[in-house]
């Protein structure tokens, strides 16, 4: 299960920015996944060149060509970022619904006992549904164009938001929630000052485990559906049948640099609202 | 303090502020936490609570507090201002000092300007002036522990239940926050029932011992303590101070088979 185990905020003595300890942390994160890059750019190069005859060697193109042929050719690249800029708009408002949704539907869990009894199991399936085998089906209810694809985005998405909120709302500490019950506080008032922001650090990690989803789901929709104005899903589907492999190449890593990007930013966004008071290093 | 009352004042003045007769909890489990225990707070009383642990201490203050009512017997609490400080300080991490000990008066309704002021003296009072805007993780565990005193404090509690709150200190800071606490209870006037399992922290605070067995809780003895107020630090080495903490341990291992 997709869920985030918020640990206990330690008491960390605080380092100022700048001091040796810091940078020389901070270079000992980044190298060594540096070094990961240079062998796998080194393996493929090797891969291609050395394993793959010419006439194969559009199997796995070299890293340059897929620069040269792709990236840098204007009528491929202006491709690529349409059907870019239509997969993000699918995957955000998809994300968007699911964040929504989701942290709805946690609530309404936490606030009464039976909706959790009787709702949390379809969280639980949903889940466990291989969202494939719905997408025709989906598709001969809403269509192939884009409310379909939003609605394959939120069905991959929905779950960590749902299992992250809930387990961020009922895992408050039993002594601030007494507190609260001492000062005969209502449910809403030990929703809002107690229960939510608690609950925030573990909606975070959920928002960052839906983004890297949602776009997966945009590009599933859009790879099944192949109708309507293309996406990077349908871009890929194109390029593969005409085997254009550095055209294939360059959406592929597009698509992949997309996901880091949201998943990074929803991870800087956390950071930002409550890395102030919670140390997400422990998770 | 010029800490206002909440608006229900107790009706009645009389001395005794909390009373317990012949108080038994038995929880759903079946297991007995308490049985049979008569215990009274009187204004100007600091009350301390020894036991082994599990022997339902803890049970003590969750009935007075109204958390955990009890199956059996009477409770009286004459007083709707209570403190409670609870064994973690159990502040809000993404609150500073100052917004963490504002809460309850924020909980009870009391406007934002009012409320500001109360804190900022209770602040004060516990020796955290200037770290209003520190938050909890900065703070060491005596910090934490004093932010939840000023917490309780801005209730101007006529009652105020401690649940080894110091339990988790080191013994400098736990001897600090006990002179403290003394000075506080001679300043600000409030009854006092602490629960602890420190046979010297228990003598060195308290007007008066009372000591439990193993579980069921059962109140095994009751000691005075004459030490005058403020309690010089000094007391802790003398002869009778000693010979007091002698007798509390013993009826300790008495009540405990």
């Amino acid at each position: 299960m997709t869920v985030a185990t918020p640990a206990a905020p330690k008491n960390r003595t605080i380092m100022r920015p700048g001091t040796v300890k810091t940078s020389r942390r901070k270079s000992a994160t980044w190298v060594p996944p540096l070094l990961v890059a240079l062998g796998i750019i080194a393996v493929w190069y090797l891969v291609s060149y050395v394993f793959l005859d010419e006439q194969r060697r559009f199997l796995l193109p070299p890293p340059h060509e897929i620069f040269t042929d792709a990236f840098f050719q204007p009528d491929v690249i202006s491709d690529i970022m349409v059907a870019l800029g239509r997969t993000a708009v699918v995957a955000l408002v998809g994300l968007a619904i699911a964040i929504v949704l989701g942290v709805a539907w946690a609530v309404a869990m936490s606030q009464a006992r039976w909706i959790e009894r009787s709702t949390f199991p379809y969280a639980v399936i949903l889940q466990c549904i291989p969202i494939l085998a719905l997408v025709p089906l989906i598709g001969f209810w809403f269509g192939f164009d884009y409310p379909a694809r939003i609605i394959v985005c939120i069905m991959i998405a929905l779950f960590p938001m749902v299992s992250n909120t809930l387990f961020g709302l009922q895992s408050v500490d039993k002594g601030q929630r007494e507190l609260f019950q001492l000062q005969k506080a209502g449910r809403w008032t030990v929703l809002t000052k107690l229960e939510f922001p608690a609950a925030l650090p573990a909606i975070f990690a959920g928002m960052r485990i839906s983004a890297g989803l949602a776009v997966v789901g945009a590009i599933v929709g859009d790879y099944f559906f192949r109708r309507g104005e293309p996406g990077l899903g349908s871009l890929i589907s194109n390029y593969q049948s005409r085997v254009q492999s550095a055209e294939l190449f360059a959406a592929i890593i597009t698509a992949s640099l997309f996901g880091v990007v949201i998943f990074a930013f929803f991870g800087w966004l956390g950071k930002r609202v409550v890395g102030k008071w919670y140390d997400f290093s422990a998770s | 303090m010029t800490i206002a009352a909440p608006p229900v004042a107790p009706a009645t003045k009389t001395d005794q502020l909390l009373n317990f007769q012949d108080v038994a909890m038995t929880f759903p489990n079946g297991t007995t936490a308490l049985s049979g225990v008569d215990l009274t707070v009187d204004r100007g009383e600091f009350v301390t609570v020894v036991g082994p642990s599990g022997c339902g201490k803890s049970t003590l203050l969750r009935i007075a507090s109204g958390l955990t009512p009890a199956t059996e017997g009477l409770t009286e609490v004459d007083t709707t201002r209570i403190g409670y400080v609870f064994q973690d300080a159990t502040l809000l991490p993404w609150r500073d000092v100052q917004s963490n000990v504002e809460l309850l008066a924020e909980l009870n309704g009391v406007p934002k300007a009012k409320r500001r002021v109360t804190a900022k003296e209770a602040i004060d009072l516990v020796g955290l002036t200037g770290f209003e805007k520190h938050l909890p993780k900065t703070l060491s565990g005596g910090m934490r522990m004093r932010t939840s005193l000023a917490r309780s404090l801005t209730l101007d509690p006529e009652l105020f239940l401690f649940d080894e709150p110091f339990g988790a200190l080191d013994e400098i800071t736990r001897e600090r926050l006990n002179d403290e606490l003394i000075k506080l209870f001679t300043e600000q006037q409030f009854a006092g029932l602490f629960i602890t399992h420190s046979v010297s922290e228990a003598v060195y605070l308290s007007t008066k011992v009372v000591v439990m067995s193993g579980r069921p809780g059962k109140i095994v003895d009751t000691f005075p303590v004459d030490f005058p107020f403020p309690r010089d630090p000094e007391i802790r080495f003398t002869a009778e101070f000693a010979e007091l903490c002698g007798k509390v341990s013993h009826a300790l291992r008495e009540g405990h088979h």
